[in-house]
């Protein structure tokens, strides 16, 4: 009975439990391979591309966006209300990199790069509002992170240089070109979005498992302590700020270029930043796998309970079950979490000790 | 796991086979309409009349008629809340839909209109802006799936500063004055601007640009800034909550309301009647002929529809938007019936049906045919000119209803038409579209 590990290095893989290894790499496999697969030749439920572009895809970049909220809020402690405007970061400055800045000669950069500049970008700025959390913590640093999001909904609505000089202020993505290789039906959307999910996913598991993912949480569980256990407070709390708001500036570029096509800074509004805090909170703060399942549930749970009346045809207009939605949802989550405080995470990580202590678990 | 659990998760799942877009038992014989609406939200006021105008024209014609030439009309609701991501997801959702897929797209949403613009050229799906959307999709070359019916906001702007100068005493008078715009921050708010600095440039006003952020009940600022400055008038670019708002700090600040003149989408009764008394004077301009009122459509509507209970209208009821909803669904609809004198009387595609908007032709013999006689002009669209007719009249507020105070007026190509080509040519380039060549027939 049970997975005996005989040397520290397999004792210290990202998934010690066999049984989840081989669940991740079917996972992959799946998510990689045969959906791709499905969708081109329309088994259900990719008859249309509805599946892929509505829910895959959105469900895709917002965990991602969550991963990166996660390491502030989960893995480090602080509260950020800013994600928003760290999405809008990433997706107007990459917007900028993607069609060249020609006040200082620069040409129009690949995708990619736009896409990482416009990540940097939004961790430059994440860094620069992370200043206070050395001073403040808890909700007093929120409110100053809710500075972010005014202050940058403020700047990417009256600054014109921002949208290229666009009449209406709603800016449209650059020609996606990745590597010379045009993406432009659903399939390789998601791929690309997809790619970009698995990669940040393996960088932050293995950040938050290192030497500064025990800095960080030594910091969220007893600040002071670790002050006093070496660690630097200031290095500690501005890499959280830095890593988060870079892989939250790439989610937001993905969100502008592969989502929505043209945007406008209402799509990153104090909204999204709440609903990102939201999707992490449920999940499972200081959870990678919490990240992917309060994304999960936040985006798509609504979307269910919108479609389910009609599809069952119960004959109500689509403003009251969109206000019923709200009270369900809102109950929803109100149930889960007298239930279950610590999130979903929590939840998988119960019924998996349950399942290794079977058939006699306590 | 218990029982009910248990059975509440069969429940689940049973729920998310059916709304998988696999179960999608819908009529072969029915051209699927879907209609992107908001009944809640900031915006819900305006979004209600507009949606209830068009859902009733939509059951007036498959009650009186059997649907267009015998094809029943399936729609479909879905709720934006004026959000453009869920525009996006109301989109995807509904695109595909009925035995053809959807006919044509209106989503009553500037911002949402700007996001869809790119799905539905590569979908091959028309989406129908009347009244709103971009201003440089009037050109059809271009925008070969954009219709903005009926004007854009570069007419508006136009017409509305034709009103104003007017009311001055003619256009010379207009030089040294102060016009404010006061709008809401958003694609929507912001259109209007160039051509109003094109008409200031022309005409010696200076343009105060006030922009007001959403939802648009925040405005003490914006009219303090107006109570400072005293333009001679003001331009209202507001939708939703910012209308009524914005009448009433005009108020609180003592601005005279008979200097403000809203755009056609801040003319309508939900607009004016939070603030009363406050609001008496208030003017905007109307999209085509007529605001408010009943026509002979209405009375159509009555018989047909609302005899039997299947109504959907209350206080709303020939209301300015419920109208302007009406008529909405009424070009869509008369673009699908020309469509059928090319393709056939059966369910058509996104693409058969984007033929027949553009080549859509209606005197006035035939609006007066449809019942609606006095509520439009004459259109006529081409594949140069996807925006068909581009007159409004001005109607103020006298506290109880609008009343028309002016004639028709027609907004000025020669002003907005190198605009229309400017912008409209830079999209083209960004976006690598052959502009197409509308000599040569279709």
């Amino acid at each position: 009975m049970g997975q005996f590990k005989t040397s520290y290095a397999k004792d210290m893989v990202i998934f010690p439990i066999r049984q989840d290894r081989i669940g991740v790499y079917l996972l992959l496999g799946f998510a990689l391979v045969l959906l791709p697969l499905m969708m081109a030749f329309h088994v259900p439920p990719f008859r249309t591309d509805y599946f892929l572009l509505a829910i895959l895809l959105p469900f895709l970049i917002l965990s991602l966006a969550a991963i990166g909220v996660n390491i502030l809020v989960g893995y480090c402690g602080q509260i950020s209300l800013g994600s928003g405007a760290f999405m809008a970061i990433g997706a107007y400055m990459a917007y900028k990199f993607g069609t060249g800045i020609s006040e200082i000669g620069l040409p129009p950069l690949p995708i990619v790069f736009a896409i990482l500049l416009g990540g940097l970008s939004a961790a430059f700025f994440g860094v620069l509002f992370g200043l206070p959390s050395l001073r403040i913590k808890g909700l007093y640093l929120a409110v100053a992170t809710l500075a972010a999001q005014f202050f940058f909904d403020w700047v990417f609505l009256r600054v014109k240089w921002f949208t290229n000089y666009a009449p209406s202020g709603s800016v449209s993505a650059p020609e996606l070109k990745f590597f010379g290789y045009l993406v432009a039906t659903p399939v390789e959307k998601y791929m690309v979005a997809l790619i970009f999910v698995i990669v940040f996913a393996l960088i932050a598991k293995n950040l938050v498992r290192g030497n500064i993912g025990r800095q960080w949480m030594a910091i969220r569980d007893m600040d002071i302590a670790a002050e006093l256990m070496g660690i630097r407070p200031l290095v500690a709390k501005l890499s959280a700020f830095a890593v988060s708001s870079f892989i939250i500036g790439v989610a937001g570029a993905l969100w502008a270029f592969l989502r929505l096509g043209t945007w406008e800074p209402l799509a990153f509004d104090i909204n999204r930043s709440l609903e990102l805090l939201f999707m992490v909170i449920i999940g499972g703060l200081g959870s990678i796998l919490g990240s992917f399942l309060g994304a999960a549930f936040i985006l798509i749970v609504p979307i269910f309970l919108t479609v389910l009346p009609a599809e069952l045809g119960i004959p109500i207009t689509t403003g009251t079950v969109s206000h019923l939605q709200n009270v369900i949802f809102g109950g929803m989550i109100c149930c889960i979490l007298i239930k279950e405080p610590l999130g979903f995470a929590r939840l998988w990580q119960i019924g998996k000790e349950k399942l290794r202590m079977w058939p006699f678990p306590y | 796991m218990s029982v009910k659990a248990f059975k509440l998760a069969l429940a689940a799942v049973g729920g998310l086979a059916l709304s998988s877009p696999v179960v999608m038992a819908q009529g072969q014989n029915e051209q699927f309409i879907p209609l992107l609406s908001y009944r809640t939200g900031a915006y819900a006021v305006n979004g209600i009349p507009w949606a209830n105008g068009v859902s009733d024209y939509f059951n007036l014609l498959n009650e009186r008629d059997g649907g267009i030439n015998g094809v029943k009309i399936a729609f479909e609701e879905c709720e934006t809340g004026y959000a453009t991501d869920k525009g996006v997801e109301c989109y995807e959702r509904l695109k595909g839909k009925g035995a053809t897929g959807a006919a044509f797209f209106n989503p009553l949403s500037t911002g949402i209109t700007f996001a869809l613009t790119e799905k539905t050229l590569a979908d091959k799906i028309p989406i129908i802006t009347m009244g709103y959307g971009r201003a440089d999709s009037k050109n059809g070359a271009v925008f070969a799936w954009n219709f903005p019916f009926l004007g854009t906001y570069w007419s508006a702007a136009d017409i509305a500063m034709q009103h104003v100068a007017k009311e001055m005493g003619g256009e010379d008078k207009l030089k040294g004055k102060k016009i404010a715009l006061v709008f809401h921050d958003s694609p929507y708010g912001k259109e209007p601007i160039p051509t109003l600095q094109v008409l200031a440039k022309k005409y010696g006003f200076t343009l105060m640009e006030l922009p007001v952020t959403h939802p648009g009940v925040e405005q003490k600022s914006t009219w303090l800034q107006i109570r400072q400055n005293r333009p001679d008038y003001v331009l209202l670019w507001g939708w939703g909550v910012m209308n009524g708002t914005s009448v009433k700090e005009a108020a609180a600040v003592a601005y005279p309301r008979d200097k403000v003149i809203g755009v056609w989408w801040s003319g309508a009764e939900p607009d004016v009647l939070p603030a009363g008394d406050q609001a008496i004077g208030y003017k905007a301009l109307t999209l085509g002929q007529s605001g408010a009122g009943e026509f002979a459509v209405h009375a159509a509507l009555k018989q047909h529809v609302y005899a039997k209970n299947k109504g959907i209208a209350k206080d709303d009821f020939a209301q300015v938007l419920y109208n302007r909803g009406m008529i909405n669904a009424m070009l869509g609809v008369e673009g699908i019936r020309k469509a059928m004198t090319r393709y056939g009387n059966k369910p058509l595609t996104g693409e058969q049906i984007r033929w027949g908007l553009e080549n859509l032709d209606l005197p006035a013999e035939r609006i007066k045919e449809l019942g609606f006689e006095g509520m439009l002009t004459p259109v006529k669209i081409t594949c140069n000119d996807h925006e068909g007719a581009r007159s409004a009249r001005v109607q103020q507020w006298d506290g109880k209803q609008w009343k028309m105070i002016s004639d028709m007026y027609t907004a000025r190509q020669e002003y907005t038409e190198p605009l229309v080509k400017e912008i409209s040519s830079k999209y083209a380039e960004e976006k690598k579209i052959t502009a197409r060549d509308c000599s040569k027939p279709e």
